[in-house]
């Protein structure tokens, strides 16, 4: 694996004479030019970059997946990251969830203006840090600004491209009746954090996100088990139940949770009680879900247990030909009940 | 969160439900008051785990099933109005009005926010000097004290631009609109919990008597719910009626004072229209003459032409534990929570929407008759 280059970024900002971010500075003219080069480019140097043509050109050979995701987050900065790492795990993360290594992204950002530079320059230094984490270069991108009350601060969109590793063969079809369903963390999390800085629901907790790069944890994982990983997939918005209802459904196979197993933090599990809030349909960024064949997911789930980002991964279920179509899930007490799709946004309750 | 993993004891779980067989003798039909119990009830699974003779059917406990389309207009009306803020809890966005629903009238640019406390919107209010700030104060007597609070606060700041509509809804008057009906089946009650917090248990001991009904105040938890039914089910088998409380660990039998003086600063008892039920006297609050500018009714001069609820809805009958959701032929086809036809399909306490997210279709017994 790469050493990612050491994050020797405390990154001042440097000086602009001007605080925050004005239509001009998507006008493509002096102030476009201004911000860019004394900005962008410099913290996200790299040598296709540099090459600062209307697009990066670069060579390609061999199996690749290509990835887009737009982030929209609100707000934009919460605990433990902000829209600018996000962006980055997240489409580093999609393409690890296709079985590929991140190699290039590019990055447009949609600016509502108004955004002050501080806190521009502290989202691009989030930038750089997670690109250097997942070892991925930006080459390319682009910057818009609309008009106040057009947008909700900065929209950030990045694409990716990666090649995808010589063991992976991932894809819902290959799931069996018997394989194991599996994620690598405690669920929840992430989404749990965003809420309680939302406005209007803010509550006190110490809940931070779990955003992070899994393209390093996936590529392990695929060196030693290859094609017994049948299946990768993070569970972000509509969260794990939308993920299995979306596979049951492709599958016409039945998926069998057991609640017990299922991990959740402490704090996240009483702050979704406390906000009648299933933790199965809440966002998830820093997790996978793994669906396995059964004659790996001991080995699977120690090998995960062992690496950084999965040290609360655990089996949470299986598959089978009941129920074709259907998730189903053994309560704690050991009823059952079906999991179906979120309908719509989560939406607290009242009482 | 430990003071809810006991209640959740999976052994616990299993001693009262042999207790709960080995007791049964005859069919009863139960029902649950509180739509948070209903919600346990499916998605633990302990429907399919009772007696094949214990019916249970969920009663009129969920404030937004209850809320009628002429309220729901209200509030959608109330949205449109320029420079209005109109505040609600998240669970009532997706009801449908006569025409739409607040989610709806979000998308259209109306300005609607989901709050978790009352108290919030009354800060919305002072940060908004120049807009006025609406709260759709819904649900039973749980929510009154906070949504009766901000208003006492409001009054208190001097605040112009804050108001709430009311459709605050009372369990009692529900109960013996139920057990009243000629067709009614129940054969006793699991009371809502969180509302004898509040209001203690005093006006259940005559509707106890008078219908010689068991009523169990009962909590929410898997626990909560089974020994509610084992007292419930002890009760019918020995033919007593008399009122219990499963959940003494927050159920005072005078209830929270300080909560009812709250409550009865700022609002008066009123006539409601309940969505299936239609109208019940003396079955809901308004706010009183005392507080009446922080009334959005009277304030905004709201006098819209009340709506006829969805006929091809039976929320009614099952509110009434009369049908259960998979007996109603929209149930799933024409009635789903993206598509609603009534409330009880999309509020997250609504029985429609317990049995579509989480039932399996083998453990919904027909009613018999």
């Amino acid at each position: 694996m790469p050493q990612p280059e050491k994050i020797a970024l405390q990154c001042p900002m440097p000086k602009f004479d001007f605080d925050m971010i004005t239509m001009g500075h998507g006008s493509g003219g002096l102030l476009t030019h201004r911000l860019l080069q004394s900005g962008v480019f410099d913290i996200l140097k790299n040598d296709l970059l540099d090459q600062q043509h209307d697009g990066a050109s670069f060579h390609l050979n061999g199996n690749v997946a290509f990835s887009t995701d737009s982030y929209v987050i609100s707000p934009v900065f919460f605990p433990g990251g902000n829209i600018g790492d996000l962006a980055v795990n997240g489409t580093v993360n999609d393409l690890a969830m296709c079985g590929a290594q991140a190699q290039y992204l590019s990055l447009a950002f949609i600016i509502e203006e108004g955004l002050l530079m501080e806190e521009f320059w502290r989202i691009l230094v989030s930038i750089k840090e997670a690109a250097t984490r997942a070892n991925v270069k930006i080459v390319t991108g682009d910057t818009k600004v609309v008009e106040k009350g057009k947008g909700d601060k900065i929209f950030v969109n990045t694409s990716g491209i990666g090649f995808i590793h010589e063991n992976a063969s991932i894809h819902h079809r290959n799931i069996t009746s018997g394989d194991k369903i599996i994620v690598s963390g405690n669920i929840a999390t992430h989404g749990m954090a965003i809420m309680s800085v939302r406005q209007g629901l803010e509550f006190e907790s110490d809940i931070k996100t779990d955003s992070t790069n899994l393209n390093h944890t996936v590529m392990k994982l695929l060196d030693e088990f290859g094609y017994g990983i049948k299946f990768l997939r993070d569970p972000t918005r509509g969260g794990v139940a939308s993920v299995l209802n979306e596979i049951a459904e492709l599958t016409q196979l039945g998926y069998h949770l057991d609640q017990k197993l299922i991990p959740v933090d402490e704090r996240v599990d009483s702050a979704c009680e406390m906000l009648g809030l299933d933790p199965l349909y809440v966002a998830n960024e820093g997790i996978f879900m793994a669906v396995v064949s059964a004659a790996v997911a001991g080995q699977f789930v120690e090998a995960l247990r062992n690496d950084p980002n999965g040290s609360n991964a655990s089996v949470i279920g299986q598959v089978s030909e009941l129920q074709p179509g259907k998730v189903t899930m053994r309560s704690r007490i050991g009823g059952t009940c079906i999991v179906s799709y979120l309908t719509g946004e989560q939406l607290p309750r009242i009482c | 969160m430990k003071y809810l993993s006991e209640y959740r004891d999976p052994e616990l779980v299993e001693d009262f439900l042999r207790e709960i067989h080995r007791i049964t003798t005859k069919p009863w039909t139960l029902m649950e008051i509180c739509g948070g119990q209903t919600h346990s009830l499916v998605k633990n699974g302990i429907l399919e785990m009772l007696p094949k003779k214990i019916n249970m059917v969920h009663g009129p406990g969920c404030p937004v099933c209850v809320t009628s389309v002429s309220v729901i207009d209200e509030a959608v009306h109330l949205a449109f109005r320029p420079k209005t803020i109109l505040c609600s809890f998240g669970d009532m966005l997706r009801v449908p009005g006569s025409s739409k629903s607040l989610l709806e009238a979000k998308a259209e640019g109306a300005d609607v926010r989901i709050l978790y406390s009352p108290l919030e919107a009354v800060q919305l209010a002072k940060d908004n000097p120049d807009k006025q700030v609406v709260f759709f104060a819904v649900g039973f007597e749980t929510t009154a004290p906070a949504n009766a609070l901000s208003v006492i606060q409001a009054h208190h700041l001097q605040l112009k631009n804050y108001s709430i509509l009311a459709s605050h809804v009372l369990v009692p008057p529900a109960m013996e609109a139920i057990l009243g009906d000629h067709e009614n089946r129940i054969d006793a009650f699991l009371a809502a919990g969180h509302v004898c917090t509040i209001m203690g248990m005093e006006e259940y001991y005559p509707i106890a008597e008078k219908y010689q009904c068991p009523i169990v105040v009962t909590g929410f938890e898997p626990v909560d719910l089974l020994q509610g039914i084992l007292m419930a089910v002890q009760q019918l088998e020995a033919g007593t009626y008399k009122l219990e409380n499963q959940y003494s660990r927050s159920v005072q039998r005078a209830g929270n004072r300080m909560a009812m003086e709250t409550i009865h600063e700022v609002f008066s008892i009123s006539d409601r229209a309940w969505r299936g039920l239609g109208n019940i006297p003396q079955s809901g609050y308004e706010v009183n003459d005392r507080y009446k500018n922080f009334n959005a009714r009277l304030k905004f001069n709201l006098n819209l032409r009340a709506a006829e609820e969805n006929k091809d809805c039976i929320s009614g009958q099952i509110m009434k534990g009369l049908k259960k959701p998979r007996q109603c032929p929209n149930f799933g086809t024409r009635c789903v929570p993206e598509h609603p036809l009534g409330a009880p399909m999309v509020s997250s306490e609504g029985a429609c929407a317990a049995y579509y997210h989480y039932s399996n279709a083998s453990v919904n017994e027909p009613i018999e008759g």
